[in-house]
């Protein structure tokens, strides 16, 4: 398909952010405030590229002790068990329910690791200026969007194991230190999601020659 | 549903409404939708706009219901467990609570945010939004308490949370009999109450009746020149 690549930035017009109200500032230095919801009007997110890829960054850097230090330490008897993420998805494997395990397993270690590489490749891809392609890079920034909140699907398991399982002094679970990183994951790819400007990918079209 | 007087102040949205692609900035112009229609970007096939056959009080009558359950939620204990004699139980938010006792403070607060705050505030937001939108026009604070809501929608993740009990429950099955309690049926009614206001609400409702920050009442004719757009967005009819 062939659409002619007419943009509101490039007939001089910033859309709302907020409300979504078309408005041609006075100045395009200094787009303003929207006359109908007063929200401050940019014409991409201010430094995009720079704080997506940031967040990304630390959230990559979190990745590891999330994934090598214990989510869980389980008192039982006396002796304590320390179960990594990789731990609770093999239990889960061993003990019979495949199908939460490939859940956990799924939502806990590729999901973090998918959105991490994808919002990596959309961040090379805009500075590379590279055309083609759009519209499935348009389709992995939506899918990281909307599957995101499921990675945090292993911080309720554990709080909840945790909250129940206070049978002292016969057994208790207790939090691991890896929980608050894999929080710190969950939570920075989020917003690195959100800060990225999708509009950044289809700005290098290049405009209609006929009529522009 | 709460009946309402059919609202003459309000005209049908002009069919010449330009706008640009929350995803791609691509120029076109809204066509009116059918009840139950969705218009899409023809470039990105980013969802422009949905047309709700009532935008504001089938939302609302979901968001008084998911106040409700909410708020049952919250105060009933979701699970308990006994082994050899001993039984505990907990509520959502003791979960988080549990989380902060035990040195992971940060991370009991993010899960009392994600289960319970964004949750309650959204719904509230929601509700005096849809409220003060039954009169138009809405106070400007209606516009401002909508945005925050749109951020807070993002935060709230009751349909996480359920399935992350749902494991829980599994993991602790082979130690020790679990009890589902009232907080649990209502944890799983809230996330469909709340996806049921998602499809059923239409922001560009509230916008239409919000009164602007520039203090003009709407609706207004727009001042802008006549606008060349190239592209139409493809329009979807609602399933039969």
């Amino acid at each position: 398909m062939t659409t002619a690549a007419l943009t509101a930035a490039r007939q001089g017009l910033v859309s709302c952010e907020t409300c979504g109200l078309l408005s041609r500032p006075a100045s395009p230095a200094e787009p303003g405030h929207c006359a109908r919801c007063g929200a401050g009007l940019d014409w991409r997110h201010p430094n995009s590229i720079q704080h997506t890829w940031a967040l990304t960054l630390a959230a990559a850097i979190c990745f590891i002790p999330a994934n090598a230090l214990p989510v869980m330490v389980t008192n039982a008897l006396g002796s304590s068990t320390p179960d990594t993420i990789m731990g609770g998805v093999v239990f889960l494997f061993t003990s019979g329910s495949w199908p939460l395990g490939l859940i956990v397993l799924i939502a806990s270690v590729m999901i973090p690791l998918g959105k991490l590489l994808a919002l990596a490749w959309l961040l090379i891809a805009v500075q590379r200026r590279a055309s083609g392609g759009e519209r499935e890079r348009m389709r992995l920034i939506r899918l990281v969007r909307f599957i995101g909140r499921w990675s945090m699907l292993d911080i309720f398991v554990d709080t909840f194991t945790v909250a129940l399982v206070q049978l002292q002094p016969l057994m208790s679970v207790e939090p691991g230190p890896g929980v608050v990183f894999f929080a710190a994951v969950v939570v920075l790819t989020m917003l690195a999601a959100e800060s990225f400007d999708p509009r950044l990918l289809w700005d290098n079209q290049p405009a209609q020659p006929s009529n522009g | 549903m709460i009946p309402m007087a059919p609202d003459l102040t309000l005209p049908r949205r002009p069919s010449s409404d330009a706008i640009a692609c929350p995803g791609c900035d691509l120029l076109q112009r809204l066509p009116i939708l059918p009840p139950g229609g969705r218009a899409r970007c023809p470039r990105c096939g980013e969802v422009l706009a949905t047309a709700s056959t009532d935008p504001i009080d089938w939302p609302l009558a979901l968001a008084i219901a998911a106040a409700i359950v909410l708020v049952v939620a919250n105060t009933t204990p979701l699970m308990g467990i006994s082994a050899v004699g001993r039984t505990a139980d907990t509520t959502i938010l003791g979960g988080a609570l549990t989380m902060w006792t035990q040195g992971q403070a940060l991370t009991g607060a993010l899960v009392a945010i994600c289960v319970a705050a964004a949750p309650g505030a959204y719904i509230l937001f929601m509700l005096t939004v849809l409220l003060a939108a039954r009169r138009p026009p809405a106070p400007r604070w209606a516009g401002e308490l909508l945005r925050l809501a749109g951020h807070l929608q993002l935060w709230a993740m009751p349909e996480v949370m359920l399935l992350g009990i749902l494991v829980a429950l599994v993991k602790i099955a082979e130690l020790a009999t679990v009890d589902a309690g009232v907080g649990l049926y209502a944890t799983g009614a809230l996330p469909v109450l709340l996806a049921g206001i998602a499809v059923s609400f239409d922001p560009r409702a509230i916008w239409e009746r919000v009164l602007w920050a520039d203090g003009e009442v709407p609706p207004r004719t727009s001042r802008q020149a006549p606008l060349k757009t190239t592209a139409d967005p493809a329009v979807e009819e609602p399933p039969r």
